[in-house]
């Protein structure tokens, strides 16, 4: 801005701001007192707004009632945004579909003369041109079937174009969100996480049981936790104020006898360690019984002449996937 | 799973995860289970609300910023005297909260989420944060947010606070709020160091209020005065304006000490990432005036336009289609015509005379 320069007395002007800058001043001392200093500071101050001021009242400009207008022009400091730009959406499929096949859109009239009632009605809303809903006969085709309530037929066609219609709605939302333009007043959001393989939703997490994870990982660790970083919030992991536990001195001889019970699991773990003949006979004799059973009728159900390789075979691992009913284009 | 967030200006009622509709496919003990994900299309249930998210919306035009001023866990006299002063400057797009606010430090990483919590509650992208210490007495951090994350910061100590109530004036000169104000900057600091150019910029933007395109000459009334004093003091004060007569069309200007007037030093700041500030000062491509080509101004006669005028090839020019090959033999045909008739005539009549 060469030119403002020199017109103005060496001040940089940006009239969009109502701004003066002077670079070109020092202070080569500073007044003592901060009177003197504030008054030479709005003296100077004085002489860049006249500047200003100059060239804001030649600006061309209209009368009003209130006072003189003038058109300021942009401001040529360039300030930050505060918000990314809006991106522009991308064409929905219609605007697509039209533009290839070159269909102009027409206004529509929101009055339609209806020659029934011979009266100008509306094109939509309450008693509005050709309601569907309206229609008391409905003459039969040669095409028709017999058992077919076209009344009904005619109301699921509708069903379907408008959950067509929202499924194009939707996915033009989609797309445009893709790309980062979705409309300021909209939001997509999922109505339904995914299921896992137990068929069961999963529990939300409460803030109890999110203090308690860090926590529980600790007890994985060689250290048990004692130098892990943890987060504002979690806590260390629980345990009984003891670490070991000793049977009471005195105790009677009932069922709950610790000590005995103590003896016990030890000396079971010993023995069946060593002992090759603990078997238990029953329990093997009952499950060799079911296993053949269930053997017996299986090869009694089947009669089918495919080899066994070629049979899907059921593992008992596998979790077949269910189709849940589709909830598509449904909006809340 | 990929979740990625929309713009904070999209959601900022909730958070919203969005996922496309894509099939999603986990390896599980070796088999495939099929994810579908529902997605259903949330809008605004009251106009109201519906304007309210407009309104927050990120526009080509924006609307002016406002100012969120705040204070951290301590503060003195002075540092509220000034912060209540800014907010009265500033009433019509300013928002101030009274609490003080302890884990907000600006200048450290995770010091600054509170920060942009509220920026994105109150929708406002300029903030003004007071702090009081040992180490940094009277302490303004004046920063500003693209997309409600923190974009720069600028941190100042107030000395020497003169508040407006301190000032004589005659009241009819005070400014009113709303009005835009002039901005007078001295001092070749401002040029020279980068912290001052900085704080120039930020003081500007703070105190501007709505860029608009026409004035109203008559409401000009309030001029901030900033000078820099050395490099590392800004003296800045507000004035009240008055326009008095003088000669010509263009009034006298009279400055009169009105508001605060106090010195900011400047101690630390931080200026933006170099890819951010360039995609916060990308302007819109539709409002780049486009220059019209081939016309131009003179002074004398007025508006020129130059048209240029392709060279003319004489021998491969198209004739004009006037098929006159056609009517010439028409006519002559016809002439012949005339003359078989006559002859033809003639010799009828000598038939009948002689018969």
């Amino acid at each position: 801005m060469g030119d403002d320069d020199q017109q103005h007395g060496g001040y940089q002007i940006d009239l969009g701001n109502l701004t003066a800058f002077d670079p070109h001043h020092q202070f080569s001392s500073v007044p003592d007192s901060r009177e003197d200093l504030v008054k030479e500071c709005i003296a100077h101050g004085t002489k860049l707004i006249q500047a200003v001021a100059d060239a804001l009242f030649n600006l061309p400009s209209t009368e009003d009632a209130s006072g003189p207008i003038v058109s300021l022009p942009p401001p040529s400091t360039k300030l930050p945004r505060e918000k990314p730009l809006p991106k522009p959406k991308p064409p929905t499929k219609w605007e697509v579909f039209a533009k290839k096949k070159g269909i102009q859109n027409r206004k529509k009239d929101k009055l339609v003369y209806d020659e029934q009632t011979s009266s100008w009605k509306r094109r939509h809303g309450y008693d509005r041109v050709n309601d569907d809903n309206d229609i008391p006969i409905i003459e039969a085709k040669m095409t028709d079937e017999p058992g077919v309530d076209p009344f009904a037929k005619r109301r699921s066609e509708k069903k379907q174009r408008v959950d067509k219609q929202e499924k194009n709605c939707l996915h033009n939302l989609k797309e445009a969100s893709k790309v980062g333009a979705l409309p300021s007043h909209v939001q997509l959001a999922a109505t339904a996480l995914p299921i896992t393989g137990t068929q069961a939703a999963p529990r939300k997490v409460s803030k109890d049981e999110l203090q308690n994870v860090a926590g529980m990982a600790a007890t994985s660790t060689a250290s048990g936790g004692k130098f892990d970083k943890k987060l504002a919030g979690e806590k260390p992991p629980k345990h009984d104020k003891k670490y070991r536990k000793f049977l009471p001195v005195v105790e009677g001889s009932g069922m709950g006898s610790l000590e005995k019970q103590q003896s016990d699991k030890i000396l079971n773990k010993l023995m069946s360690k060593n002992s090759h003949e603990i078997f238990n006979v029953g329990k093997a004799v009952d499950m060799y019984n079911a296993k053949s059973d269930k053997k017996r009728r299986n090869q009694q159900g089947k009669s089918s002449s495919t080899s066994s390789k070629l049979k899907v075979k059921n593992s008992p691992y596998k979790n077949k996937p269910t189709k849940k009913s589709s909830t598509k284009g449904k909006s809340k | 799973m990929n979740t990625f967030h929309l713009s904070n200006s999209a959601s900022c009622l909730l958070e919203v995860v969005v996922l496309p509709f894509f099939r999603f496919f986990a390896f599980h003990l070796g088999l495939i289970i099929e994810y579908y994900i529902m997605l259903h299309i949330k809008t605004p249930k009251s106009l109201r609300a519906k304007r309210a998210v407009e309104k927050r919306a990120p526009k080509l035009v924006e609307n002016g910023k406002t100012t969120l001023i705040l204070h951290g866990t301590k503060t003195s006299n002075v540092l509220n005297d000034v912060l209540t002063e800014i907010y009265h400057l500033k009433k019509d797009n300013s928002v101030k909260y009274s609490r003080r606010n302890d884990n907000i430090r600006p200048f450290e990483s995770g010091g600054e989420t509170s920060l942009e919590f509220y920026s994105l509650k109150t929708d406002c992208s300029l903030f003004v944060f007071g702090s009081h210490s040992k180490k940094r007495p009277d302490n303004l951090v004046i920063g500003r947010t693209y997309d409600h994350h923190i974009y720069d910061l600028v941190e100042v100590g107030v000395e020497n606070f003169k508040s407006m109530k301190s000032c004589s004036y005659d009241k009819k000169i005070a400014p009113l709020i709303g009005s835009k104000p002039f901005f007078a900057f001295i001092g070749e600091g401002f040029e020279n160091v980068e912290e001052l150019k900085h704080l120039k910029e930020v003081l500007l933007d703070l105190f501007r209020g709505q860029v608009v395109s026409n004035l109203n000459l008559a409401g000009l009334d309030r001029v901030y005065v900033c000078t820099a004093m050395s490099s590392t003091k800004v003296l800045f004060t507000l004035c009240a304006l008055r326009l008095k007569k003088s000669g010509t069309t263009v009034p006298r200007v009279e400055l009169v000490e009105v508001g605060p007037s106090m010195d900011f030093v400047v101690r630390r700041h931080r200026l933006p990432d170099e890819s951010l500030k360039k995609e916060a000062m990308k302007i819109a491509p539709e409002l780049i005036k486009k220059k019209e080509k081939n016309v131009s101004k003179d002074a004398i006669e007025g508006k020129i336009g130059k048209i240029y005028v392709p060279d003319q090839q004489v021998g491969n020019a198209s004739l004009p289609f006037t098929p006159k090959g056609v009517k010439r033999e028409r006519r002559e045909a016809k002439a012949k015509g005339e003359d078989n008739k006559h002859a033809e005539k003639k010799q009828k009549q000598h038939d009948d005379v002689s018969a």
